[in-house]
This record gives structure tokens, sequence and C-alpha cells, in this order.
């Protein structure tokens, strides 16, 4: 019986899957309750009131005690549904401390992954089971949508900005990852597959990898394919892009001094408070022009089509990295 | 003798019926009209059903198939499902059920109709430079940059058809607040008056912005302003929400004339007034304003933040609740009524089924946790067929079976149209049912190949869709055959109450020969009722 039933969920591979399913059923049962009241009432109404002479039924305008009866139970229903779901709603998007970091980036027809330790991968995606993994993710073109179904987990990627997703494993195995927002010609080939590993298995992986990186992905600066965590890359980004000439550490220096300034919130030339999350340290290389730092003038060149989305997410890791080191 | 004429032979050439004012001619017009687009929007479905049969590409490349899902989309949302029960249905009885001669601004409602034809041969001249490849929604960055396709043409198509229904919204309300028969209160309205009132407040509202919204697209594309590619400077996710700003009230654009016909069925068939009139007519409103502040429910993975969603969804569950009461206030009107099941009383129930299941399942994707899972999977796609094909096809179909009798003056073949009815909800069910589960599975929405362990799925989907595709064919046989052979219609078939079954079918050209004068409520059926108000 149970087994006949689990056909029909997707594998409960996730920290989270056990608490969206136990929604879902309760769900499943209250609809079913709802339907079955409903068609019976038609029915046995249908029976029992249809027509057997010409009489012209009695009117019955309405009754407030029954209006409010079944305007009531729905209404508490649905509030107490509501409070479940945005309770798990809560725990998936609220990242634990602890997540390793994943990089991912979205593109007609990919998925292109980055491991805090560098490794890269194409359309896969490792990791080890119990530990709580964040992704932060990213598209060079139009809009896709990472969705691991055995993790009960989706997160749309959007140019232009970050966004988050976390998800642990519990289970050793191999899952689906679709693009689940259309994406144009390729979008049902935007697939691949997630391993969740033993953690030992994962880290002789995660070696092995370090050692014979993936080939250099087409179209990207040979410097990019090379074995480096986002972080120790950045830095040399930061050098090679000559950023350094103006944020370095040292007084007199052009533009803002970096360190310390993920999390804080930035103070802008035109009265805006912004708080210096991920999309806006990306936004600042991009588009300097658009939020000038108070007390600065605006000679940060853009980098505008000069350095890929990976390239974006190494400095930003990097800059976010200068944070930790002060501490 | 003029006035002996019906609305029907009064004119015989082309030109009486392309320059018609008349309403009821007008509603024809647009009967055909969304009809031609209906049958065109399920044969594209037909070429979808087939193609997924298996999970590999076989009749069609990806482009062709992504093409195929769209202009599916586009033909049955845009130029059927808006239009079709305010526009050809709304448009024949509403001006007779407040007893008025036609609808405030006759010249208007014929450029409805004219704007309505344009932005159809638009998105018809996309299909033909290729298609259109973006889905009905049109996201950005996809649709204002990167498609290759003939999105400009549809885009356009869209934003003209949208004035169509802005006009048609902008005569309804005039109409029924100028227009009403002297004793024609407020609260003497029919319930489908009342649903149409509340729908025309959404197209005056809400087409606007969707109307501006898909100019802003064509912008981007032709003129490469910046609105919504991050790379010109834009923002992606402004489009989703100016998008569903429209789309989500649209979704009550479809529904609410539909539950306007089922109050008109259940009271014609029952004999009873319907329980709770006032509770009915009201929520019709309600529904129709709450439906503005809940767009960010299709926005829960878009990036939007934890809080926004979480005042999204509790929203979402409020406006839910007068709708799924509107079903027992229904089935309270059968309690000790006089029921018959003639066609359109079949579709009644075919409607309680399904927009029970449809209602129902969009509580599942209010609830965050469970919509982040399921979001753009084929659990959404099952949801809102439910809803649309569920409940606003049925609320249609038995409409038109309804009044047909009056708009023709012919009596359609009985047990033909009861087996459609049947046809079309047991099709219906094995069609989208299964489309729950594979969508539960992660079957992800828009997927021209897909996963071998979702081909079950597909297969009983496919198969449903032959039974419904079959079965929607009857009533247009049906209807075509009443023209000829079909009995002559008496003028009140049903022996219901309301204005428009107090003329003759067809009515003439002028509906009434004397203005009534309205003493008595919508649904005085029982004998001793002075009525409420
Ligand atoms: C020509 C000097 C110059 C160069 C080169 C330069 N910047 Fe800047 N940068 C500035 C100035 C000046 C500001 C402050 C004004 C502003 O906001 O544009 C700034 C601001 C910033 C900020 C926002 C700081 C804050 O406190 O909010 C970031 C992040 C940043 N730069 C990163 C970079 C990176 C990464 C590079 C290399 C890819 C770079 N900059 C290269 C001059 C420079
Ligand atoms: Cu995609
Ligand atoms: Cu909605």
């Amino acid at each position: 019986m149970m087994d006949f039933l689990l056909q029909y969920f997707p594998e409960q591979a996730g920290l989270l899957s056990a608490e969206v399913d136990a929604i879902y059923i309760f769900m499943l049962a209250v609809s079913l309750f709802f339907t079955v009241l409903v068609v019976a009432l038609s029915v046995i109404f249908s029976i029992q009131y249809r027509k057997r002479n010409e009489k012209m039924p009695e009117a019955i305008h309405g009754n407030l005690v029954l209006e409010l009866t079944w305007t009531g139970i729905p209404l508490l229903l649905t509030l107490f549904m509501f409070a479940w779901g945005t309770a798990v709603y809560i725990k998936q998007v609220r990242i634990p401390e602890n997540a390793k970091e994943i990089f991912v980036v979205g593109k007609q027809w990919m998925w292109k992954i980055q491991h805090g330790e560098g490794p890269r991968e194409m359309n896969e995606l490792h990791v080890p089971i119990n530990q709580p993994i964040k992704l932060t993710m990213t598209s060079e073109d139009v809009i896709h949508s990472f969705y691991i179904p055995a993790m009960r987990m989706k997160q749309d990627t959007v140019p232009g900005r970050y966004s988050f997703m976390w998800f642990q494993a519990t289970k050793p195995g191999k899952y689906h990852i679709f693009c689940a927002e259309y994406c144009g010609t390729k979008h049902s080939g935007m697939i691949g597959s997630l391993y969740a590993m033993e953690p030992a298995d994962y880290q002789k992986w995660l070696d092995e990898r370090i050692k014979n990186p993936l080939e250099p992905v087409a179209n990207q600066p040979a410097s990019s394919s090379s074995v480096e965590s986002p972080v120790v890359h950045g830095e040399k980004l930061f050098t090679e892009l000559k950023c350094i000439t103006c944020h370095s550490q040292t007084s007199g220096a052009m533009g803002p001094d970096l360190a310390g300034l993920f999390g804080r919130d930035v103070k802008l030339e035109d009265g805006r408070t912004v708080p210096a999350d991920e999309t806006y340290l990306r936004h600042s290389i991009i588009n300097p022009a658009d939020g000038i730092v108070q007390g600065y003038s605006a000679l940060m060149p853009t980098y505008k089509g000069q350095v890929s989305e990976e390239q974006l997410l190494s400095l930003v890791a990097y800059i976010k990295s200068l944070q930790s080191k002060k501490n | 003798m003029e006035s002996k004429k019906n609305y029907l032979t009064n004119g015989h050439t082309v030109g009486s019926w392309l320059l018609t004012i008349d309403h009821k001619r007008i509603g024809i017009l647009y009967l055909l009209s969304v009809t031609a687009f209906f049958m065109l929007g399920g044969f594209f479905a037909l070429l979808l059903r087939l193609e997924l049969l298996t999970p590999r590409g076989d009749l069609f490349t990806s482009d062709i198939y992504n093409r195929i899902f769209t202009m599916h989309g586009v033909a049955m949302v845009f130029f059927f499902m808006i239009p079709a029960i305010p526009a050809a249905i709304g448009n024949f009885v509403l001006p007779i059920m407040v007893g008025a001669k036609d609808l405030a601004f006759p010249r208007i409602n014929l450029l409805s109709w004219y704007l309505y034809i344009i932005g159809a041969a638009l998105a018809f001249v996309s299909i033909v430079m290729g298609g259109v490849d973006t889905g009905w929604t049109f996201y950005t960055p996809y649709s204002s940059t990167y498609s290759t396709s003939a999105v400009t043409s549809a885009a356009l198509g869209v934003f003209i058809a949208g004035f169509s229904s802005i006009l048609t919204g902008l005569n309804f309300i005039v109409t029924v607040h100028k227009m009403r028969a002297p004793g024609m209160t407020w609260f003497r309205l029919p319930l489908f008056v009342w649903a149409h009132y509340a729908t025309s407040l959404i197209m005056i509202l809400g087409t606007p912005v969707i109307a501006v919204t898909v100019l802003l697209v064509f912008l981007e594309r032709a003129f490469g302003f910046g609105f919504f590619d991050p790379r010109l400077g834009g923002d992606p996710v402004l489009f989703q929400h100016l998008f569903w700003f429209y789309s989500h009230p649209a979704v009550y654009i479809m529904i609410l004339p539909s539950m306007g016909v089922i109050s008109e069925l259940v009271a014609a068939f029952t004999k009873k007034r319907p329980f709770g009139y006032e509770f009915i007519a009201g929520s019709s409103l309600a529904i129709a304003l709450l439906g503005f502040f809940v767009w960010g429910h299709h926005m829960f993975v878009s990036s939007q933040s934890m809080y926004a969603g979480i005042v999204f969804s509790i929203i979402t569950f409020l406006v839910g609740v007068p709708s799924a009461v509107k079903i027992f206030n229904w089935l309270a009107t059968f309690y000790k009524g006089s029921i018959t099941f003639e066609t359109p009383m079949i579709y009644v129930l075919g409607f309680f089924g399904l927009f029970m299941v449809g209602g129902l399942t969009g509580l599942f994707l209010a609830i965050m946790a469970i919509d982040v899972h399921v979001h753009d999977t084929y659990f959404v796609v099952a949801h809102f067929h439910y809803i649309m094909v569920g409940g606003t096809v049925m609320g249609y179909l038995g409409g038109l079976h309804y009044w047909w009798p009056k708009m023709s003056g012919k009596m359609y073949n009985e047990a033909l149209g009861r087996i459609a009815a049947i046809g079309i909800f047991l099709g219906f069910n094995l069609t989208f049912f299964p489309q729950f589960i594979a969508g539960y599975l992660g079957m992800p929405r828009r997927y021209h190949i897909y996963a071998e362990e979702f081909q079950i799925f597909n297969i009983l989907s496919t198969g449903g869709a032959m039974v419904l595709g079959l079965s929607f064919i009857i009533p247009i046989f049906n209807m075509l055959w009443s023209l000829k052979f079909g009995k002559d219609a008496p003028a009140n078939p049903w022996n219901a109450k309301g204005l428009e079954w107090t003329i003759p079918s067809p009515p003439t050209t002028h509906n009434f020969e004397t203005t009534p004068i309205v003493t008595e409520e919508a649904y005085a059926y029982a004998p001793h009722d002075k009525g409420g108000h």
C-alpha cells in the first residue's frame, strides 16, 4: 500500500521534503473531504428534489447563520493552511549560517556550477549529504529556474541580480535538476543531475576534481577554468583588472576601502541608503555610475561587457572575504 | 410590416451584419469569432498532446513545439477565454436582462468587435510569420530581447484586443447604470448582470496595465528602450509584476461571468431564487476588487522578498474563500427545488465538480511551501485548466445551450447535448487529472522532451484530450444541426424567469415593443414570495 502511494511522490531526499509532503497530504485530505461533500450533496439533492409536479417550490431567501458557518469554517481552515505553509516556507528560505557555498550560473541552455573550493562542473552538481548547501545563482541571459524535485526546492535565476537557494540532501543518490522557467528553444534540455554523496565520497570526488579539472569552458578565458577557489580567483582578478589601484587599503586611495563593506549599509550621494549585498556589489562593478558612494566621485570605470558572470561571482566572493579577514 | 421581423431576418446583406449596431448581432459576430479561435487553440492543443505521447521529440522540433504551446495559450486566453462569455453571451443578453433596447453606446460596441478582429488578425499574422515562442506570458527579457520569433505582431495584437475589452466593460457599466427599465432596481438585477458589472470593473481597471506592459515589450524589442533587460539597464522582474497585476484579475474576467451564468442556470433549473442572492452579488464585487492584490502569488520563487510572499499568500487565501462559498450557495438553492436536468443543468453539475478541484488546488498553490515545489510544473497547468476549462468553458457551454433558443429561435437536440456535456466532463478529467500527479512528481511545464517516468501520465492525458476534442465538436454540430432541423423555440422554453424570456425567440431588433415595467425581483418563481426588495 505504502509503495503504491509512494510512486506518486518524488523521492524524499531532502531535509524539508517530508515536511512539504506532509502539508500536501493534509491538503489532499481536506480536498477529498470537500469534494466528496459537494458531490454527495449534489447527487442527493438532485435525486431528492427532482421535479415531481408542476408546483413551484417556495423561495428560501437565505440564512445568515448558515452563511456565516460555511464562510467561517473554510476561513479558519485556510488560515491554518497559511500558517503551516508559511512556517515551512520560512525554513525553505532562511539559509543556515554553516551552509557550504556553491555558485550557479544559468545560460541558454546549461548550468555552470562552481564549488567554493574551486572545481567547476557542468549540468552536474555533486554535494555531500547531511550538510546544508547554499547556491548563489545568477543568469547570463534570460530568466531560468533551478529546480530539484527531490529536494522540493526551486528558485529562479535572474540576469542582473543574485538569488539564493539552499537544501540539504539526506539520502545518497542521483536526482533530477530541471530548468523550470521557460527560456527558449532547449528549455526542456536544460537539465542535469544532482549527485548526493557520503561526505567521504564527496571529499574524494573533490580532490580528484582539483587534480584533474574539467576542460576549459569554451568562450571563457583560460584563467577561469583553473581550479582556484572563487576567492583566490577573485583576488587575482582584482589585481589584473586594476581594481587594486583605486581600492588599495592605503589612505588617499581614489575609491572606498572594500574591507568590511559586505553586509553594511552604504550611503549614496543621492541620499539613498542601500544594503551592500551580493547584488549591490555586482551592480557597483557593472554600473558604478548608478549609485555613487557618499564622499566619492564618479571615477570608477564601468566593467560592463569586460567581465563574465563567473568572474563577477569571483570578484564578489573576494570582496565578501575581505570582510571575514577583518573579523 | 417591419416590426414583425426578428433581428436575424431584419437585413440579409453582409453589410447589414458587418455594420450592425444591434447588440444581438454583434453578440453573434463575437460568438463566431471566439468559436473560430477556440477551434484554432484546440487544434494547437491536440498537436501538443500528440507530441507528448512519448518523452522524445517525435513530431516537431523544440522550436516548433514552443511556438505551438505559445499560440495555444495566446489564442485561448486573449481571443477566446476573455471575450467568450462577456462579449458573446453578455452582449446578447445583458441589455435584454436590464430591459433595454441596446447597450448604452451601440457604435462603440461595434468598434469593440473591430478592435478584437484587428488584434486577432495581428496575432494571426504572427502565426503566418512563423509563430511566437515566448509563452502566452511573454516573460522578459526572453520576449523583449532574446526571442527571434514574431513577438512584435503578437504583442501588438494583444495590445489592441485589450482595448476591445476596455470598451466592452465601459459599455456594460454605463448600460447597467443608465439603461435599466423602470422598476429594475439594483437588487432586482439578475446575478448574471452583477457578475458582468464586476467583470467590467476589472476590464476597465486592469486591461490598461497589460496593454501598456506589452507595449513596453514592443518598445524594448523595436527600439532598444531598456525597461526589462538588465543589459539595457532594465529590471526583468518588473515585467512579472506588471503582467500579473493584470493577469491575475484576468482570471476573474474569465471566471466571474461564468459564475454569473451558473447562477442563472441554477435558478432556472431548480425553479428557485438563488440562496443568498445578495451575498452572491456582493461577493462578485469583492472578488473583483481583492483580485488586484494577489498578483505576487505567481512570483514566490522569482526572488521576490520573503515578506512580500507572505502578504500575497494570505490575501490569496482570503480571496479564495468567497469564491469557494458560492458553491455552497448554489447547492443550497437545490434544496427543496423542483429540479430538471436539461443540457445546461448537466453543465452546471460538471462545473461544480471541476471548479471544486480547480479551487481546492488553488489553495495548494497559495501555500508557499508547496508552491516552491510545484510552481511552473504540470501541477499548475492542471490547476488553471480546471479553473479555466472546468470553470469558464463549462459555464460558457452551459450558457450557450441555455440561451441558444433565444439567439437562434431553434431548439438543439437534447440527447446530443447531454452526451456532449458528459463526454466533456469525463474527457476533461482524464486529460488533466494525471497532470496533477506528473506535476507533483516534478515534471516542469513547457517541456518538449521529458523524463521517461512521466510518460504514463502523458499517455493518459493524450487519451483524455482525444475524448475531450471529440466531445467539443458535438455542440458545434448540434447548434448547426438545430438551425436547419431544430424545432422552433417558444419564447420561454425553460419556463424560466427573466426579461429575456418574456420576448419572442428570436427577439425583434428592438427587443421590447414597449419598455417593460418591472414589478418583481429577478427570480420570482415562488407563488407566495413577495421578493426581498
Ligand atoms: C579608477 C578608479 C577605480 C577603479 C579602477 C575601480 N574602482 Fe571601484 N570605485 C571607485 C570609486 C571612486 C568608487 C566610489 C564611487 C562609486 O560608487 O562609483 C568605487 C566604488 C566601488 C564599489 C562600491 C563601494 C562601496 O563602498 O559601496 C565597489 C564594490 C567597487 N568599487 C569595486 C571595484 C572593483 C571590483 C573594481 C575592479 C574590477 C573596481 N572597483 C575598480 C574607483 C575605482
Ligand atoms: Cu528554461
Ligand atoms: Cu493569480
